[in-house]
């Protein structure tokens, strides 16, 4: 089969200080409950300047800047490294600034529901005049701004969501119905982020990878957020709305939801609808979330460091026709936690990993490198969750150990050779699989490793309707060349029905 | 006899650790009641 490849990835990150007390759920929980507690009157003075999220080591590496090995190379924790030089444009994408991703959540505001303060549009339109590739029909979205009265007023009175730059109002996001929830300014507001942190990832892939976005039949989005109305609450559809602000004018699309595990499901999907030539091109898209902003706040200001989740993530991923060139896709190697499988960690990395390898006669030692749930454990392991990623290598090695695929002394040099140091913000799906797909692809290009498998999880019961937990991975591989289609059969599979032909025509002769 | 016999058991699972019911399964093993068994995501 002539499988799917990728072809190339985007990926950004936006530094957004005054969301994380405004936005994040950590800060506004506190607010409601506890207003003058010791934490939101300290929080200020642990938030980093975006110079400071520019350098630090793990964001450089989701942007492409330096590699996982380079990361690996600056000793824990990371938040008082820096690394020198460094450029808020990446290899896959770039950093963007608080006042300018406001001034792109009113760029793709297609229902005039975000008002931006007059002097801010003005000064935001001149940042992004000088944005690398930000186009004028883009920028001039932002038309002229309004007076912060009314401004102000819809905040104070009509239930407006508030806009902050460096603590001033500058905007609001305004509800789109009086009493439906669903269209609430908070809810809006978080639908909005996802939305432009979803085109910025898209606008990065194209730009990154010279993309042409006509050639784009499908979009798969596979963020946290939902869409809809009162009656269809969830409704959708964040990926064709990302698709009209990013150019893919001849693309429809679908979201998939599966919390931090829909990306990796959507690759699978992806790498599936080309299989089977039902499109040529899909783009992976999603966007990232303000809720989780300062998620693990409390821990990070009590033990004296800044609040490491300042940013919201995003990615995408452009999967196409098989080009004999990029990594393909093995849909034949799909690794999936069933209803059945069960939730004991054991069970849950049997399916996601043991699994998908023992149907193409794999040991676990035959992937060259595991991109697991990549949470970046300098934000963790403070806030007593871990490290996740060297938690998941435990166990992938320890099943390898189980199934005799190498000795219990060899598990610390797995960990070594097929893992990674987590580098992604904790942005629930933004860190899950995905991340090293930019860096697998160049990896597995330059003949440094041969295959990688992605592995998504997403913890379901969060939603209350099932207790479920979930996953699935899939393989990414080097290129055999370029598959002849017209052949249609290789000389392997030719031999093989000689050969069973003529065993048929023995069995025959002896039976006679 | 077990350390768990007549307790009332309360049980936090982590996502990207041991989970809620898989630590229910062991705990239906001894004599302790489950009254609260969750798993939470930190990530």
């Amino acid at each position: 089969m002539a499988h799917a490849v990728v072809k190339g990835s985007g990926y950004v990150l936006i530094h957004t200080p005054d969301m994380i007390l405004h936005n994040g759920t950590t800060q506004t929980t506190e607010k409601t409950i506890n207003p003058n507690s010791d934490y939101l009157k300290n929080l200020p003075e642990h938030i980093r300047s975006f110079e400071e999220v520019v350098s630090y080591p793990p964001n450089q590496t989701y942007i492409g800047n330096i590699t996982p090995e380079e990361l690996k190379e600056y000793k824990m924790p990371w938040h008082d490294k820096k690394v020198e030089g460094a450029d808020k444009v990446g290899k896959f994408g770039e950093i963007m600034p608080q006042d300018e991703f406001i001034g792109l959540m009113k760029i793709v505001d297609t229902f005039d529901l975000v008002k931006l303060e007059k002097k801010f549009t003005e000064d935001v339109k001149q940042k992004l005049g000088t944005h690398h590739f930000m186009k004028e029909d883009l920028i001039l979205r932002l038309k002229e701004g309004e007076e912060i009265e009314s401004i102000k007023k819809s905040v104070e009175e009509q239930g407006a969501e508030g806009l902050y730059n460096n603590g001033e109002l500058v905007g609001c996001v305004k509800r789109a119905h009086d009493i439906d929830v669903n269209l609430s300014a908070h809810v809006l507001f978080e639908n909005l982020v996802a939305k432009a942190s979803g085109v910025l990832a898209a606008l990065n892939l194209i730009e990154k990878n010279n993309i042409n976005p006509e050639e784009v039949e499908y979009i798969i989005e596979c963020s946290e957020e939902a869409c809809g109305d009162m009656n269809q609450r969830g409704g959708g559809n964040f990926a064709k709305a990302v698709g009209e602000m990013a150019g893919f004018t001849n693309a429809t699309g679908s979201d998939t939801r599966g919390f931090c595990a829909a990306p990796t499901h959507a690759m699978i999907e992806a790498a599936a609808l080309v299989d089977a030539k039902i499109f040529k091109n899909v783009v992976v898209v999603a966007g990232g979330s303000t809720a989780k902003l300062g998620m693990n706040g409390k821990d990070h200001v009590k033990k004296g460091l800044p609040v490491l989740e300042d940013v919201v993530g995003g990615f995408a991923i452009i999967i196409g026709e098989n080009d004999g060139v990029n990594p393909i896709l093995r849909t034949d190697l799909v690794g999936r936690h069933t209803v059945g499988t069960g939730s004991s960690p054991q069970a849950v990395i049997s399916s996601l990993v043991t699994e998908p390898l023992d149907k193409g006669d794999l040991k676990i030692t035959d992937i060259d490198k595991y991109s697991v749930e990549m949470q970046n454990p300098d934000i963790t392991k403070p806030a007593g969750a871990g490290d996740v990623p060297k938690a998941n290598y435990k166990m992938i090695g320890a099943l390898g150990v189980m199934r005799k695929e190498l000795e219990r002394t060899q598990l610390n040099d797995f960990i070594e050779t097929h893992g990674m140091e987590g580098w992604a913000p904790t942005q629930g799906h933004i860190p899950s699989g995905v991340p090293y797909v930019g860096f697998a692809r160049e990896d597995i290009l330059n003949n440094k490793i041969k295959n990688a498998m992605i592995i998504g999880k997403g913890s379901l019961f969060l939603g209350r309707m099932t207790n479920l937990f979930d996953g699935v991975s899939i393989v990414m591989e080097k290129n055999p060349g370029k598959v002849d289609e017209e052949k249609g059969v290789s000389e392997e599979e030719i031999r093989s029905l000689v050969a069973e032909a003529m065993r048929d025509f023995a069995s025959h002769l002896l039976k006679e | 006899m077990s350390l768990f016999d007549g307790k009332k058991i309360i049980i936090i699972g982590d996502r990207d650790g041991i989970p809620g019911p898989a630590i229910e399964e062991c705990i239906k093993t001894t004599g302790g009641e489950v009254v609260f068994s969750s798993t939470e995501c930190f990530v």
